[in-house]
């Protein structure tokens, strides 16, 4: 009796422990899926709560900083305006574009793919940075 | 012995270094700001002339007309350099209205809107309805290239232009030609005018004889300033390799919120001010961005700057006036 209440109470713990492992991961996809963009052209993103510092390139007097930034493969980097006239985050590949950034927007990014993105600003071209996502 | 001095100062006014441009008259003068600039053609070079109330009238030198050029309103900015740029261009509109003669028609060198948001250009095309001159030729800055690559600009303010905006208009037989050079612009470039419009320039300017006064006008300078600060356009010299031939050419920009000029052989270039915020001389702030004065000095810096050159027929002069009405001592001809 008692070795059989055990099994119950050993696969009861199994199911919750596997219940719990779902969740957390469902959880974890849920996070990744609000930091996520399908649309990368342009869409202006409201306040990020939460964002990594290590994730995020600020943009104040006519300059990206870090430039580079460096990030693993599945980071989200979000971009925040500081300056007083609007800049933009334009992949010179192509791959992203922002609208234009007006004092405290934000641009984010999701990377899925290893590599160095450069970017400007197509206002201020002179404005240059990378980023640089590692595996 | 006044006409010695008289002499002596019109001698440094002019052609001190042989080029056309006195440095220390131009400095000297550089002391006001403004933002509306008058210019006059006489004897198809341009001359401005004060733009201010009691500016005396240009008629004794044969001005054949006067245009005004104004730039960078960037409706929409509300920053502190500039609360509320709508009412410093009503300023400098009510200026220009004040003008002892009517302008024939203006001229504004982009950055019409802020963040070319559509209630933005509604605003400026408001403030312009104010204006007594009907006429005004825009060319785009890069703010109005913002949220569609330009479109809307060009449906509202440069119907009948090509490409990106860019044409050109005869006016009492002077040429004038509005150009682009802010749309798709390179990462790390500087202002690019693009292969197209200058197959089109080349082609517009073929054939006019070298007597014709030529206007370039631009958002962006022609010429370069401070790469540093984007200041200046990549492929400009292409560009002006095809109006050297030309007896007279004027180049006209703005981008930079302040007066600069330079004079290179038969080519003036002149940048206007903004009607909205000024910007720091080059490389004297951290960036280019909004310079803020304390409220009750706003409109000497929107103001004109005046450069009181004499009209010699070789060298053009530049007149500015201040927003807040205030002149050079010697300021007018």
């Amino acid at each position: 009796m008692q070795s059989l209440k055990m099994k119950q109470f050993a696969n009861f713990k199994w199911s919750v422990a596997a219940l719990m492992a779902i969740a957390s991961v469902m959880i974890l996809v849920g996070t990744a899926s609000q930091a996520q963009h399908e649309n990368g052209s342009g869409k202006l993103v409201g306040t990020a709560a939460g964002t990594d510092a290590a994730s995020q390139v600020m943009i104040d007097n006519f300059v990206y900083s870090p430039v580079p930034l460096t990030v693993k493969v599945g980071t989200t980097v979000t971009w925040i305006n500081h300056d007083d006239i609007p800049h933009t985050v334009d992949s010179t590949q192509g791959k992203f574009k922002s609208a234009a950034l007006d004092t405290d927007d934000k641009f984010e990014f999701r990377f899925t793919e290893a590599g160095e993105y450069p970017f400007y600003c197509r206002i201020h071209p002179k404005m240059t940075g990378k980023i640089v996502v590692q595996p | 012995m006044a006409d010695k001095k008289q002499d002596f100062i019109d001698q440094r006014l002019h052609d001190l270094n042989h080029d056309g441009v006195d440095r220390r008259g131009f400095l000297k003068c550089m002391a006001w700001a403004g933002t509306g600039l008058v210019w006059t053609l006489s004897a198809g070079v341009p001359v401005s002339r004060v733009f201010a109330k009691g500016a005396k009238k240009d008629a004794a030198k044969g001005g054949d007309f006067t245009f005004v050029q104004i730039s960078d309103s960037h409706i929409g900015f509300d920053k502190p350099a500039n609360p509320d740029v709508t009412a410093t261009l009503q300023v400098a509109i009510d200026k220009i209205n004040a003008l002892p003669e009517r302008p024939d028609f203006m001229i504004h060198t982009g950055d019409l809107s802020h963040l070319s948001k559509p209630s933005e250009f509604d605003t400026l095309d408001q403030a312009l309805r104010a204006a007594a001159a009907k006429q005004i030729y825009f060319v785009p800055g890069e703010h109005d290239m913002l949220s569609d690559n330009g479109e809307q600009y060009l449906q509202r303010f440069g119907k009948g232009a090509k490409g990106t905006g860019w044409y050109s208009f005869d006016h009492k037989g002077v040429h004038f030609v509005g150009l682009v050079n802010v749309a798709n612009l390179k990462a790390g470039g500087l202002g690019s005018l693009g292969h197209e419009q200058l197959e089109w320039l080349e082609h517009d300017l073929k054939g006019r004889s070298t007597s014709t006064p030529i206007v370039l006008f631009a958002h962006i300078p022609l010429w370069t300033i401070y790469p540093d600060w984007g200041w200046g356009t990549d492929d400009s010299e292409q560009a002006l390799s095809y109006v050297k031939r030309f007896g007279s050419v004027t180049v006209l920009n703005g981008h930079i919120h302040q007066v600069m000029q330079k004079v290179e052989g038969k080519i003036s270039f002149h940048t206007a001010m903004s009607t909205a915020f000024p910007q720091p001389a080059p490389g004297k702030a951290p960036s280019a961005g909004p310079m803020k004065v304390p409220a009750d000095q706003l409109k000497k810096v929107l103001g004109i700057t005046d450069v009181n050159y004499l009209v010699s027929g070789k060298s053009l002069a530049v007149v500015d006036s201040p927003l807040d009405g205030s002149m050079s001592a010697g300021s007018g001809e």
